[in-house]
């Protein structure tokens, strides 16, 4: 066994200072980027309690672990924590807190006591969401769909969704600060055609928060006046329009996915790269592709409305701009690939997660066709095979890439490797289990099982089986991380400052890095991924 | 001179490399934020649109209640208000640290006033009964959509009152700091970008204004 301490006390950023004030008065981004570790999976695992709630119930045809009123305020929580509180902030405010000053060169964020604001700003946010849900719970669907959420819910809306609406200025501050950072605190010599494309797809996620979230907050708003003060806006009994709630809805939680998943992608092609030993496959493509996603992002909203009564030529437009949202992500998944291409490839858990990805990924948007597909939408509109498409995009994508990306950077987050074995284990089982999970969906879905019930016909029952099966597989790959990740904290080998010979500006200073993180601001006169110039990295110490 | 320059050093925050950067950078990120605010707007004004449009009868009924003549004035008072944050900014510049004080607090001044004359305004319309809620009561065959209008009315000018709000307390705090003399030609960018907040509240009502008082009358034949 691995025991030994750091062999020099050098000041890190974990040992400048100690106690609990120092962690909650911080303002060095990386310790941030810690606080909102702690939280984000926090929100992860309650969110995947729910979640389970859900499995089991769907266990069986009938209604017989939980009721309708009860299954609907399950599902409804299990969403909206996921989505507000876990799937939005994980890898921009875990690892792009951590990694973007990094990997630029810089100091901090442009704005260090703004990032702690945020952090606060989040926890206040899932605070009242979470006592909301305790005390009356939500049974609207994550969408929040008026008139039933503003008059008939007898849940409390108004306390979840003053806690969504709180949270989004935590989203709104953080890509503020992203885009600021990258703007002006650049490194000498970090062109924009040298950044990582780490930087790029944060800064397309970024500028997706910052024009995105303040209309879900402002949407939110008038949701919660309408409920409490019965100011007419939204229910046509007060004389408003439901539509107009969901075009301003979808006008953010579409581009939304994006925000959940361009930072997946960002994390993708650092790994990409550095377990092929190779450039990036066309690097302006990869990076504009980013920015035409977050572009093409805000103009596909009414896709989620085929059957809502929006006109048909309305319904042909945006059917066909949905598609071009396929052009830039394809051009990802081939480049990832191109990069592949006679690359010397090497097998560490950060790869697996990028091949699981890669396959998850192309599934979930290649049906993402099928549903903008207005004839198949409408046919499969609010089954399962939803449920499944963004399954496959938001959990087969971002966690998948999320997790990858703990696994990358961990070493330079804590100083110390994981336990390679467990964690090509775990890889395997979050594949496996996520694939038992979710595909049988797909099918399930397909042959018209509707979502958001919590009976069904008899005849769904072997594919649901199927799916709760996987969810505990999935369970499983999920917790065992949590395990060895808070073992290796004291167990795991010493890394150096470059376990796996990475190219990037972060792996260039100790880990864990300093609290001014360079000793010397560094200049840059490579391009990113500069991997011909780089030896291969060693075999990974295992401990143990 | 001496002075100024020491005070400059003093102000860096330890992530900058020089003067330079931390000012462009916190004017930038000004610039950032205030877009985040056209989208929070925006949301509200689409709906003001969506609405106008479908039920254009009722908004004009609605609009043809507006004191025209307080509204105007209230512009007027917005306007030299930015006059006044406009001289602040600049004497602040050249280093006047009494003249940028008086300018701030006449910053203030007009800004209470301007809240003063809207609480007027929502005074005589909760007097008309034309608060939404279930006191609201309007002659007109489309009520239900009058209802819609003045909903918009008191969420629009309800949140612009409220940035309004919250510019006096920053245009407060940053008076304060210039009495204490923290600022100075070299260092007085707090200033600067406090005046961009101030000037985009502003330009809200400069739309705000003409929406919920003006276009309707053209039309509606009042």
């Amino acid at each position: 066994m691995a025991t030994a301490a750091l062999p020099v006390e050098r000041e890190t950023y974990l040992n400048s200072s100690y106690g609990v004030k120092s962690w909650l008065l911080t303002i060095d981004h990386k310790r941030i980027a810690l606080l909102y570790l702690i939280g984000v999976t926090a929100f992860f695992f309650i969110g995947g309690f729910f979640a389970m709630l859900v499995r089991l119930e769907l266990l069986t045809p009938a209604g017989d672990l939980l009721q309708s009123d009860t299954y609907n305020r399950v599902f409804t929580m299990h969403g909206v924590v996921m989505v507000f509180f876990f799937l939005i902030p994980a890898i921009p405010a875990v690892l792009g807190n951590f990694l973007v000053p990094l990997m630029i060169g810089a100091k901090d964020l442009a704005f260090p006591r703004i990032n702690l604001l945020s952090w606060y700003i989040f926890m206040l946010g899932g605070t009242i969401s979470l006592y909301a849900m305790i005390t009356g719970g939500v049974d609207t669907g994550w969408t929040f769909y008026p008139p039933y959420s503003s008059t008939f819910s007898n849940s409390n809306v108004t306390g979840v969704g003053v806690g969504v609406f709180i949270n989004g200025f935590s989203s709104i501050l953080t890509g503020l600060n992203f885009i600021v950072t990258i703007h002006r605190m650049r490194a000498p010599g970090l062109t924009w055609g040298r950044l990582p494309l780490f930087i790029w797809s944060h800064y397309a996620t970024s500028v997706i928060m910052v024009l995105g979230t303040p209309v879900i907050a402002i949407t939110l708003l008038l949701l919660v006046f309408e409920r409490v003060l019965h100011l007419g806006i939204f229910n046509p009994a007060l004389g408003g329009d439901p539509l107009l709630f969901q075009h301003l809805f979808w006008f953010y939680s579409h581009p939304a996915v994006y925000i959940m998943v361009l930072p997946g992608m960002a994390v993708i092609s650092e790994l990409v790269t550095c377990f092929s030993r190779k450039r990036i496959f066309g690097y302006n493509f990869v990076a504009l592709a980013s920015v035409g996603i977050a572009v093409l992002g805000f103009l596909v909203w009414a896709h989620h409305m085929f059957v809502a009564g929006i006109s048909v030529y309305a319904a042909m437009v945006f059917s066909l701009l949905s598609f071009f949202v396929a052009i830039p992500s394809a051009i990802k998944v081939f480049n990832w690939t191109a990069t592949m291409y006679k690359g010397s490839i090497s097998y560490s858990t950060p790869m697996l997660y990028v091949f699981g990805f890669i396959g998850l990924f192309t599934i979930g948007g290649l049906t993402g066709l099928f549903l903008a597909s207005i004839g198949v939408d409408v046919h499969v509109h609010d089954t399962y095979f939803i449920v499944a498409h963004f399954h496959y995009i938001m959990v087969g994508g971002t966690i998948m890439a999320y997790l990858g990306g703990l696994h990358f950077w961990w070493p330079k987050i804590t100083g110390r490797m994981y336990p390679e074995a467990w964690a090509k284990l775990s890889a395997l089982l979050v594949f496996v289990g996520f694939n038992l999970t979710f595909f049988p969906q797909f099918v399930v879905g397909y042959m018209g099982m509707p979502r958001r019930y919590h009976a069904y016909p008899a005849e769904f029952q072997v594919l649901n089986i199927l799916s709760t099966a996987g969810a505990s597989i999935l369970a499983l790959g999920y917790l065992l991380p949590m395990v060895y990740f808070i073992w290796s904290l004291r167990y795991g080998a010493i890394a150096g400052p470059n376990p796996w010979n990475a190219a990037g500006l972060e792996w260039k200073t100790a880990s864990p890095p300093p609290t001014h993180n360079f000793d010397e601001t560094p200049v840059v006169t490579w391009e990113a991924y500069n991997y011909d110039e780089l030896p291969a990295h060693e075999e990974v110490p295992i401990a143990g | 001179m001496q002075d100024s320059h020491a005070t400059a050093v003093h102000a860096l925050q330890h992530h900058f490399a020089d003067m330079e950067q931390q000012r462009e950078t916190s004017t930038f990120g000004m610039w950032v934020f205030l877009i985040t605010e056209i989208m929070f707007f925006g949301g509200l004004f689409l709906s003001y649109l969506v609405y106008r449009l479908s039920y254009y009868d009722a908004f004009v009924a609605g609009s043809s209640t507006m004191h025209t003549m307080l509204g105007a004035v209230n512009t007027a008072v917005l306007i030299c208000s930015s006059l006044t944050m406009v001289l602040a900014v600049h004497n602040a510049k050249m280093g006047h640290r009494k003249l940028t004080v008086v300018f701030l607090i006449l910053t203030m001044v007009l800004g209470f006033g301007f809240l003063g004359i809207k609480a007027v305004e929502y005074h005589e319309h909760w007097v008309a009964h034309e608060v939404p809620g279930p006191n609201f009561h309007f002659d007109h065959p489309d009520a239900k959509h009058v209802e819609i209008f003045f909903s918009l009315y008191f969420a629009m000018t309800g949140l612009h009152a409220l940035h309004m709000v919250i510019g006096i307390g920053l245009v407060s705090v940053i008076t304060y700091f210039t009495w204490r003399g923290r600022y100075t030609a070299g260092y007085h960018n707090p200033v600067e970008i406090t005046g961009l907040y101030w000037h985009f509240v502003d330009l809200v009502w400069i739309y705000l204004f003409p929406l919920l008082y003006l276009i309707s009358h053209r039309h509606g034949g009042h």
